[in-house]
């Protein structure tokens, strides 16, 4: 019957064109705004790491005390006394610090001009920690943490920029005046949002150009190109000062297997920040936290709020096309009520008169949905208008896309369809019979 | 073949019932041609979507074909109204969107029918009402007569068990309405069982027996000599 019914619709929708015309306009434009906003903000509210969010931690601890922290909350990141007692602690799987650097590359030894870069000082646990994909070559070892080798992992893209598509592993760049050996070529590699690095970031910036070890950033005193927060007197006349003073800037991330290993981190933090206040460092309770990358999402509020909006006025404009289509289908299902008194005398069940009118509605929303989906591709191009750019060239059009506007375009029509397709199918065929 | 026994339809609203049958017999046997009739507002018509399971009843017992369908389900009575009844209505209500192939097949569509005997079906019942070279025209393009020609197929593509019709001449002019008589007469003598509900009494002198229905009743002409003249009443079925 399934055929059949569809070559019923198909009739049934040949035989008003303007009707079918608006109905299938309604489902389009509000499929596709839908589709466009929801776009971005799955692109900015996805799971950035799928496989190991929930074994990715941040410890945060209280190191600013009641009056000075953020609303009980302890500091997005670390000053370094405390990052640096972490790191010696050692007690989960993989651990690093990082902070972001920005300095001038010299591909080419001194033959070749500077050119401004920006990448992040980190351990040599960052790469398998954060799953970073490689081209060529592969992250450094704990022993080049340990001796501040003077190693460099390049992006894929700033690789492309200084030396083509080759593979440089080998070749030496200087960075900020020193030389390094490139030891890896990462893939394009840029999770969005940059859940590691919250605190300097807004989540949406560009790719990275290079890693570098954090032990050798330190011993050559590169200052964080990111953000610092200071609470209490600040001594800035030397970088001993600087490490020894109260701004947080490192930010440290732990790799824990196991909800023990999780429990056990806590109770490490808990009665480190107690060490602390037992030590007079800390006047305060332990106060601290340790999010796992879902968790640190949420706290961070990283879906930007014009996203949040979007979504949700979309979805309205949508809700309103679909009561707009309920009222058409109504009005185009009720003209047929003779019809329907016809096909019950003849042998039509409620359910079989309600099957054909939902397959009827579900063609117009199969149309809605291939219009929707042209909408899309337009919309999702010129999606900038509405957002900020980086923001807006997250937004892409792919496989789940195509399915997922297709899937709601029909659904949503049968959503909308089943008032009217019951109303049909309630017709009492003798009242039909008798008034005609 | 059609049994009603005390059997009653009342239409209730907040201030009023209105009783459409009321304490209504009648019992059909198989191969019958029965004419019903009865002034306006009688209960003719709803007497027939009763009896064809398009509308229930409000009370008494109603047996077709052997089967008590007061109880039934609409599945089940849709069923039953598929596969063992067909309808000529005075409208002849062809959808007018399908062609005349596409109108008979309705019914056998909704019995499962393969597509192979559902054009034998429909090419058989064609050949009968005289249409087989209308076959793809719409009804918009044929005589009100050639319409209810092809209701006429509509019904018999099905091989029903029971034919009912409601005022089948109502809408043809004199020569139209005579050939569909004879054509629903050319059915009764092939077997099947009939019922035409009908104003004119020159048609339900052509049935084999009258059921008169006054104010939902059924009566008995047989005791008002007014009626002697058209036609005697079955006093086995009265």
């Amino acid at each position: 019957m399934f055929a059949y019914y569809v070559q019923l619709g198909l009739r049934s929708l040949r035989r008003n064109p303007a009707l079918t015309a608006l109905m299938v306009m309604a489902i389009g434009f509000g499929v596709a705004a839908s589709m466009i906003t929801w776009s971005v903000f799955r692109a900015v509210s996805g799971d950035p790491i799928p496989d190991k969010s929930t074994q990715l931690f941040i410890p945060q601890i209280d190191g600013w005390g009641p009056q000075q922290n953020l609303k009980g909350e302890p500091p997005d990141a670390l000053n370094y006394a405390d990052a640096m007692a972490l790191m010696h602690a050692h007690r989960a799987v993989r651990q690093t610090l990082l902070y972001p650097v920005r300095l001038s590359v010299l591909p080419e030894g001194n033959r070749s001009l500077p050119v401004a870069a920006r990448g992040y000082a980190v351990y040599g646990d960052f790469f398998p920690m954060f799953e970073v994909p490689f081209l060529y070559g592969g992250g450094w070892n704990a022993a080049d943490d340990e001796s501040r080798g003077a190693v460099v992992v390049l992006g894929a893209e700033f690789n492309r920029k200084l030396f083509g598509d080759v593979d440089s592993v080998g070749r030496e760049i200087t960075l900020g005046g020193h030389l390094y050996r490139i030891v890896g070529v990462t893939r394009q590699w840029n999770p969005t949002p940059r859940f590691f690095d919250l605190f300097s970031s807004s989540g949406f910036a560009d790719a990275m150009d290079f890693y570098l070890p954090f032990t050798r950033a330190l011993d050559l005193q590169i200052a964080s190109a990111g953000s610092n927060s200071c609470r209490g007197k600040l001594d800035l006349t030397g970088w001993d000062s600087w490490l020894q003073g109260n701004c947080v800037w490192v930010t440290p991330w732990v790799e824990l297997g196991s909800s023990a290993d999780v429990a056990r981190y806590r109770r490490f933090l808990e009665d480190y920040a107690a060490d602390q206040q037992r030590a007079g460092r800390f006047g305060w309770a332990p106060n601290v936290r340790l999010r796992n990358v879902a968790q640190w999402l949420d706290y961070q509020r990283v879906v930007p709020q014009e996203s949040r909006i979007s979504l949700m006025v979309s979805l309205g404009f949508f809700v309103i096309c679909l009561i707009n289509t309920t009222g058409l289908l109504l009005a185009k299902f009720m003209r047929r009520a003779g019809e329907i008194g016809v096909r019950r005398s003849l042998g039509a069940s409620r359910r079989e008169i309600y099957a054909q009118y939902l397959i009827e509605a579900a063609m117009v929303g199969l149309a809605g949905g291939v219009l929707g989906l042209v909408f899309t591709v337009l919309g999702v191009s010129g999606v900038g208008v509405l957002f900020r750019p980086q923001i807006a060239r997250l937004a892409h059009v792919d496989m789940s896309l195509v399915g997922l506007t297709m899937a709601v375009a029909i659904l949503a029509t049968l959503a909308a369809a089943f008032y009217p397709a019951w109303r049909a199918a309630q017709v009492q065929p003798a009242w039909q019979l008798k008034s005609n | 073949m059609l049994k009603m026994t005390h059997l009653s339809k009342v239409y209730r609203t907040e201030v009023v019932e209105t009783y459409a049958l009321r304490d209504f017999n009648i019992d059909v046997k198989e191969g019958e041609f029965v004419a019903v009739t009865g002034p306006s507002g009688s209960g003719k018509t709803t007497f027939l979507t009763i009896a064809g399971l398009l509308e229930t009843f409000s009370g008494g017992e109603y047996h077709l074909d052997g089967i008590e369908v007061s109880n039934l389900n609409d599945n089940a009575r849709s069923k039953i109204r598929n596969e063992k009844i067909g309808f000529i209505f005075q409208a002849f209500n062809l959808i007018p969107d399908l062609n005349v192939f596409d109108n008979i097949e309705v019914p056998l569509r909704y019995r499962g029918m393969k597509a192979a005997e559902r054009k034998q079906r429909i090419m058989d019942s064609l050949e009968r009402v005289g249409l087989a070279s209308r076959a793809k025209h719409y009804p918009a393009e044929l005589s009100g007569g050639q319409q209810q020609r092809v209701a006429i197929a509509r019904a018999l593509a099905g091989s029903p068990r029971l034919l009912l019709a409601d005022e089948p001449t109502g809408n043809l002019d004199t020569q139209m309405a005579r050939s569909v008589l004879e054509l629903l007469e050319d059915i009764h003598r092939e077997g099947a069982t009939i019922v035409m509900v009908t104003h004119d009494p020159e048609l339900a002198a052509r049935a084999q027996r009258n059921v008169h229905i006054i104010d939902g009743q059924v009566v008995d002409l047989s005791e008002d000599p007014r009626f002697h003249t058209v036609h005697a009443v079955d006093e086995a079925h009265g």
